[in-house]
């Protein structure tokens, strides 16, 4: 069964000025791991608001365990887990109190579903009497998960979960959301960060409120239609400008250390070719290879071909 | 690069009560130089950047900041910096040429220049079109290019970017970089925070701090060599997953 279902979604705001989602449709299979990935503005609120029941659509129907949004949003409420953008939790209660509240407010105890809470929580309780909104930012995000899943929830949203949480911080918590898959629940999860799409099963790439793609990273990588390839040289930054200034090179853009470069002909002496352009600019120390593409070069190509940059 | 010293610092400490949020970082920051400020959530970045944009007072040590004393020169490290964060840089609820016309006065421009140098800026960033709709319906990636480019209106030596990218889709994330590059290249210093590693690879050099103290800083290509990794990722992960304060 589908856990999650969107069908031709569309939201507008401001009389219809603004279209924040245009005709979205996916599904999450049960017990799927399902990442929404696009960057602010695109559109991945207003779905987690709708299917959360605290939004209305403009068009187009959705549902959440086999309950569509409409008709149904009570039992939605009280059967789904959702972790909002912004920290949502009670600033002046404790972590203990807050986890107290949530699992009163959803009729349960925090002792009825501690086997599905204990290792996250197990991290929180040396600081169970500090206020929630003392805790650091990775704690908070630990004890919103905790809030989230108090009361067993079939289908976890979890919104943009960690933005502008540290490198270790989101590690550990990609790895609590692996632990919790396994444990059955189906979980959507956003996030701006393209380097977290591999850790989903299965991924949308949104952008402007249309959905770009949706398939496993593995497959979407696959499908990358050229052949990509990285170069640096000592002034990486001049190299840049050379290669934008060629017309042989379709795409060159900056990539941590590298640039990544597609060629309008896409044929087998790619790596050759750049490395004489580089050469016949004086560049030095040249360093030029195939690679493979990540998702973030996929979701720019997407752009580009659907003329969104 | 330049050497001239556009940031001094020297023993930088900053305690609240029995809490040491900076303890005892040193390090200089060069003319034109892309610096990029790391650390993990807790570690103490907010506090030492507040101390350099003379916002708060250091309890112990020294620093100058584009020569001015954070001690006794704050309202000059104010006027001679510029400032943009993700979380606040633009009134959404004023227009484009109301916000360049804002700033530019409260740096105490006069309004001829003002004037002058905003018809520039609108020109160079394509907007004249736009200048009188609101900040508030610009795409996210045009409030950021017009954030820094305010931030860089009365022509300060620094601008202090706090995490100027969070949330930008990766063509816009681009885009912005080159600005960044191209200040540099004109000379002003870039003080940069960012929770992307790959930002973190167009930085001259980097600073990660792990529990108020500053733990690595040299070039990306020094630290990776140090640490023996393939990714500035893997650097921070290496530095940042002893910290004990994150805990708290």
């Amino acid at each position: 069964m589908e856990a999650v279902t969107l069908k031709h979604i569309v939201k507008t705001y401001n009389q219809g000025k603004v279209k924040a989602v245009d005709g979205v449709s996916f599904a999450v299979e049960e017990g799927e791991l399902f990442g929404l990935i696009g960057p602010d503005g695109a559109g991945k609120t207003s779905i987690f608001r709708i299917l959360t029941t605290v939004l209305l659509a403009d068009n187009g129907e959705a549902s959440i365990a086999g309950l569509d949004v409409r008709k149904e949003y009570k039992q939605i409420r009280s059967s789904i887990g959702y972790m909002p953008g912004k920290f949502s939790l009670y600033q002046d209660l404790t972590v203990q109190e807050n986890l107290n509240f949530f699992a009163t407010v959803f009729g349960t105890t925090i002792e009825a579903n501690y086997a599905l809470i204990k290792d996250i929580y197990d991290q929180l309780k040396p600081f169970n009497n500090r206020r929630a909104g003392k805790l650091s930012g990775g704690m908070k995000q630990k004890l919103a998960l905790c809030c989230a899943l108090i009361h067993k929830p079939k289908v976890l949203l979890l919104d943009e979960p960690t933005t502008g949480v540290d490198v270790v911080s989101r590690k550990e918590f990609w790895d609590m959301l692996k632990m919790l898959k396994q444990q059955g629940i189906t979980i959507l999860v956003s996030t701006p960060y393209m380097d977290e799409a591999t850790l989903c099963e299965r991924i949308a790439l949104i952008q402007g409120g249309k959905i770009m793609k949706i398939d496993t990273p593995a497959h979407i990588i696959q499908e990358y239609p050229t052949k990509l390839y990285a170069a640096r040289a000592k002034e990486i930054y001049r190299l840049l400008g050379d290669y934008r200034e060629n017309e042989a090179i379709q795409s060159s853009y900056a990539f941590g250390e590298f640039l990544h470069i597609t060629l309008c002909d896409d044929k087998k002496s790619g790596a050759e070719l750049l490395r004489q352009l580089a050469v016949q600019k004086g560049h030095e120390q040249i360093e030029i290879k195939e690679i493979t593409p990540t998702i973030e070069d996929s979701f720019i190509r997407l752009m580009d071909e659907r003329h969104l940059v | 690069m330049n050497q001239e010293k556009v940031i001094v610092c020297k023993g930088l400490t900053k305690r609240f009560g029995d809490f040491t949020a900076v303890n005892n970082i040193s390090f200089d920051v060069a003319k034109g130089e892309i610096f990029g400020f790391l650390g993990a959530n807790g570690a103490g970045k907010t506090t030492a950047m507040r101390i350099l944009c003379g916002l708060s007072f250091p309890t112990e040590g020294e620093a100058t900041v584009a020569g001015y004393d954070v001690y006794k020169q704050q309202e000059l490290i104010k006027k001679n910096i510029g400032y943009m964060s993700q979380k606040f840089s633009l009134y959404e609820d004023l227009t484009i040429i109301e916000n360049i016309e804002f700033f530019g006065g409260v740096y105490g421009l006069d309004w001829k220049e003002i004037k002058e140098r905003g018809s520039d800026l609108l020109t160079t960033l394509g907007l004249q079109q736009e200048a009188n709709n609101l900040v508030g319906e610009l795409p996210l990636g045009w409030k950021q290019k017009l954030a820094f480019s305010v931030a860089l209106f009365h022509q300060p030596k620094l601008v202090f970017l706090d995490e100027p990218t969070g949330g930008v889709d990766p063509v816009t994330r681009r885009q912005f970089w080159d600005m960044i590059y191209e200040a540099a290249a004109s000379g002003i210093t870039i003080f940069v925070t960012t929770h992307y590693m790959d930002e973190a690879e167009y930085c001259n050099r980097i600073s990660v701090m792990v529990d108020g103290k500053v733990e690595a800083l040299d070039s990306p290509a020094n630290l990776k060599k140090k640490y023996n990794v393939s990714s500035m990722d893997d650097v921070f992960y290496r530095l940042a997953r002893g910290a004990k304060r994150g805990e708290g």
